[in-house]
């Protein structure tokens, strides 16, 4: 079973909630930080890194002895990566989506690809938790392939969690693709709401049970919960905000250490997610 | 020679766009002919990504060795270069305003982009 927690607004807990998750199960679990613009999750999760493994893209190159400047390619290349000066091509590479259109598109087998890295998975472990996490490299502004490498970690895996990154954009929907269940972690506050509707919308598209975690849930702000009533949206947990967490949390420490019995209803919520979950 | 000017709207006396990418449109001015045409750029002023790119090639398309412009990226000013094409940067209002201080030589060839990609 694969669990994914999303946000939308960033900031609300993803990673503070997916954490307490990973180390409250009972399973096994295989932990991915799929945040791969700024991945956090190891600083509270601690593992022993063991590996480190470059990901690369496939990205086109021309060659010139071949090419005899029609265009094909750049006229087929829909973000713009390959733009024709009179009858040379010139490529951007940073613009690429690899999807191999141009080299397709070529009638003369002029394009041909090879391999740019993107990012690095590093992987380790900790007591349960096996873990991964995609970084993607520097200056590098497209991360769904690496998201992707990082969840193909996952695969024959029996208890899954997924760190998304924020938003609800391409990054948030490939870390989201294929899981079984979807936790979307909430503050009640205006900005935060605005985007769980999103988020709701988003994860309805993509045909995944959810549920919501209301984080800071005494402040004064009514109406996240009436939204989830209205909509029939589970809130699978309420936390309260404490000084003590934020403090935890400044120095890698866990929320679960911070609220007494919130490991068990965390174990609890995950019982509810397995029965709700589609399998 | 043509000169390419980015412009918000069309002729010698319109706004000069500050933009080079999502530029409106080009002004096109002939130092010969003294000729003055448009050429629209609406299409990359919407593109999700790769503005800059585009408008270069559409810029030498159109056989011009200068463009005026506010500011220019990496990327464009890679195109831009690779087919030979001088790029000169000024905060001139008007488009005949960008076009006199290029033609009393009162303005600097830039030497490389001025500003990062989607300032």
């Amino acid at each position: 079973m694969t669990i994914a927690f999303a946000s939308g607004k960033g900031g609300t807990g993803k990673t503070t909630f997916s954490v307490a998750f990973a180390l409250s199960a009972d399973d096994n679990v295989t932990f991915l930080d799929c945040d791969v613009e700024e991945p956090d999750s190891h600083f509270f999760i601690k593992p022993e890194i063991t590996g480190n493994e470059k990901i690369t893209v496939p990205v086109p190159v021309v060659d010139s002895g071949k090419c005899t400047g029609c265009g094909r390619c750049a006229k087929v290349c829909r973000f713009n990566a390959i733009t024709m000066l009179g009858k040379k091509p010139l490529i951007f590479h940073e613009l690429c989506h690899s999807c191999g259109g141009c080299s397709i598109a070529c009638p003369e087998k002029a394009v041909s690809e090879i391999q740019i890295g993107t990012g690095v998975i590093s992987s380790g472990i900790r007591d349960h938790i096996s873990f991964y996490q995609g970084l993607l490299d520097i200056g590098n502004t497209k991360s769904p392939p690496l998201i992707k490498a990082v969840k193909k970690k996952g695969d024959g895996a029996s208890l899954v969690i997924i760190d998304s990154p924020p938003g609800t954009s391409c990054p948030m929907v490939t870390a989201l693709k294929g899981a079984d269940y979807t936790v979307l972690v909430t503050e009640p506050a205006p900005f935060a709401l605005n985007d769980l509707k999103i988020a709701v919308e988003t994860v309805r598209i993509l045909g995944i049970p959810f549920g919501v975690v209301i984080n800071k849930s005494d402040h004064p702000f009514p109406q996240t919960e009436e939204y989830c009533r209205k909509e029939a949206i589970p809130v699978l947990l309420k936390v309260p905000e404490k000084r003590a967490a934020a403090e935890g949390y400044s120095s890698g420490e866990s929320i679960i250490k911070i609220f007494p019995g919130l490991g068990d209803e965390i174990k609890k919520a995950i019982s509810t997610i397995k029965k709700e979950a589609v399998r | 020679m043509k000169i390419v000017i980015t412009a918000s709207g069309e002729g010698l006396d319109a706004d000069m766009d500050s933009r080079f990418g999502r530029a409106k449109n080009f002004i096109i001015f002939d130092t010969e002919t003294k000729e003055v045409s448009a050429l629209d750029n609406s299409v990359n002023l919407n593109a999700a990504q790769g503005a800059g790119i585009q408008a270069a090639s559409n810029a030498a398309e159109t056989g011009a060795e200068v463009l005026i412009s506010g500011h220019c990226g990496p990327k464009a000013f890679r195109v831009l270069k690779e087919a030979g094409i001088r790029v000169y940067n000024t905060e001139a209002k008007t488009v005949r305003q960008a076009l006199d201080l290029f033609l009393q030589d009162k303005l600097v060839e830039s030497s490389g982009s001025d500003v990062e990609g989607h300032w």
